[in-house]
């Protein structure tokens, strides 16, 4: 088997459908920077273009299309060194609606960067979701740089997850910013198990503009050993009715270092937002409940944790 | 045969004596209550005998099974045959009422663990794949917390305030649980400061300002508490030396 094929086999497992030979299924797969597989559907189109130092991707969602099966992207690297920087443009017309499933896998990652530029525009009514887990190796040896600008015009609806719990997280710096026009909705959840010497870096921007535009911005963090993770959330709120909610949760164990910079910021009185951070050691009646049933301090950590970022 | 010994225990919450001198025997495989008004350090006593973090500054001796426990973890006191469910147990953010009740379950299998809901009344279907958080009600997250004590099978279960926050069909229904646990032999200790709780007991012990001040029958212990404790108005806890009901 040749190495595209392989990394294509090795990404399409990660999923229970055979991916590669559905006809119905839209997906891309890339390897560092080579596009091995692309499918479009009717409604779906994607176009790639393998551009000097990285692949220019851009989907459009045609205007009243509903996308019946999740669209696949997976993007990975099997060897263990190497760039790889894949600028996505995607366009989801008028009343369109489509989830994708992201898999990003580095198993054999030691000196690997892997950086991800998108623009994203929802036009109004459309629906887009974004589920984007990562699989990572046990080395750390690789630096995830995902960097988004998402539009969402009136009654757009925008969801992105972010997981990251396989492998070690090496070093992340998520940047996200979303402008949300009038009754659109967006919300951004990010999960990820920080280990030995991973550095986490979340920022997450949700500027709700438009009036009754709704926005939250969910993040949690396990951070181990001598992890650090820093999460910056911002929501702003300028629309008449907007409503939105922080919520940063981070669990510190061993010698990691966590923070939270959550700020919330309404500059009409008709705005509402809410923001809670808790970060520290897990609960002491959590752990002791389930230490009374007889697992000993580290597996009920353990599973405090499993259940956090679940 | 007792299977809990409690010798001369004294107990310091920053530097306050919470339990003066207390001593007791539960006799293996009855259903015994810690009655007393609030404040009176029932719930205090049952921490102690857990191993809860905060109740670790004692003095005396607390065998279980004539075994030395007190210098012991939580984790170990629990692997020889205890539990402790909580007047207001804990919830866990994402974590399945599934993994939840395998965790300490004395048998890892599935079917075992929906057993041990469907006893409580729970939809197995329902509720194996619920988070054990906020979406659960007070009576159902208590449901489960009994489920999980059960599917643990432990030798000694105590139970805090099993009559807080919930309706009065799950509190037949706990009552009912108490029963087969009795039936099978489980040793049952209920903290409580309700009459009703207070008759499924055969044994009960009156505890006043960290002090057991009478034992006996539950019948004999019924009167006085619903005469002479319910209308004390003694509710805090005393200062040093202050340890005395009258």
């Amino acid at each position: 088997m040749s190495k595209p094929e392989s990394i294509a086999k090795t990404l399409s497992n990660v999923s229970d459908i055979d991916i590669l030979n559905n006809p119905d299924i839209a997906h891309i797969f890339i390897n560092q920077n080579k596009v091995i597989k692309t499918n479009s559907i009717p409604g779906l189109k994607i176009e790639t273009a393998e551009v000097e130092d990285r692949i220019e991707v851009k989907v459009i969602i045609e205007a009243g299309v509903k996308i019946e099966h999740p669209v696949h992207m997976c993007f990975g690297m099997m060897s263990r060194e190497g760039v790889q920087k894949i600028v996505m443009d995607i366009q989801a017309k008028q009343d369109s609606k489509v989830d994708v499933l992201a898999h990003c896998a580095f198993p054999n990652a030691e000196n690997i960067k892997h950086i991800m530029e998108a623009e994203i525009c929802l036009e109004k009514n459309a629906s887009y979701s974004y589920f984007e887990r990562h699989i990572h190796g046990d080395s750390g040896g690789v630096e995830v740089i995902p960097k988004a600008n998402i539009q969402l015009q009136e009654k757009a609806r925008f969801y992105t997850e972010f997981e990251l719990l396989q492998g070690r997280a090496g070093t992340i710096d998520i940047n996200y910013e979303t402008d949300c026009a009038k009754d659109s909705v967006l919300e951004m959840v990010t999960r990820i198990n920080a280990i030995k010497d991973d550095v986490v870096k979340i920022k997450e921007v949700g500027n709700l503009h438009g009036d009754h535009a709704r926005g939250f911005l969910n993040s949690r963090v396990a951070a181990r050993d001598n992890s650090k993770a820093e999460v910056y959330n911002k929501l702003t709120a300028s629309g008449s009715y907007a409503r939105g909610h922080v919520d940063c949760k981070e669990i510190i164990k061993d010698e990691a270092l966590v923070s939270a910079i959550p700020i919330v910021e309404v500059s009409n009185p008709k705005a509402h937002i809410t923001h809670e951070a808790s970060l520290g050691s897990v609960d002491s009646k959590q752990l002791q409940t389930l230490m009374s049933r007889g697992l000993d301090e580290e597996k009920a950590t353990d599973l405090i944790i499993q259940g956090l970022l679940s | 045969m007792s299977i809990l010994e409690v010798k001369n225990l004294n107990l310091r919450i920053n530097g306050k004596k919470i339990l003066s001198n207390l001593n007791l025997e539960i006799n293996k495989g009855q259903v015994h209550a810690i009655v007393g008004p609030n404040g009176a350090g029932k719930s205090t006593f049952a921490s102690a005998v857990m191993g809860l973090t905060e109740y670790r500054d004692i003095s005396g001796k607390i065998l279980f099974k004539g075994e030395e426990i007190q210098n012991m973890t939580i984790d170990a006191r629990a692997q020889r045959g205890m539990s402790f469910a909580w007047q207001e147990p804990a919830r866990y953010e994402g974590l399945k009422v599934r993994d939840f009740l395998l965790a300490g379950s004395r048998q890892k299998d599935e079917d075992y663990i929906a057993d041990k809901l469907e006893k409580m009344g729970l939809d197995s279907q329902a509720y194996l794949q619920r988070a054990v958080d906020e979406t659960l009600s007070g009576g159902e997250r208590k449901k489960v917390e009994l489920a999980s004590i059960m599917a643990m099978d432990p030798e000694m279960i105590m139970l805090d305030e099993p009559d807080s926050g919930i309706d009065v069909g799950t509190l037949e229904k706990i009552f009912e649980i108490i029963k087969d646990l009795k039936q099978k032999g489980t040793t049952v200790v209920l903290i409580t400061h309700s009459i009703a709780v207070l008759k499924q007991a055969e044994h009960a012990f009156l505890m006043c300002h960290g002090e057991i001040i009478d034992r006996g029958s539950a019948e004999k212990i019924i009167p006085y508490f619903e005469e002479k404790c319910i209308p004390c108005p003694h509710k805090n806890l005393p200062e040093e030396g202050d340890i005395s009901h009258e």
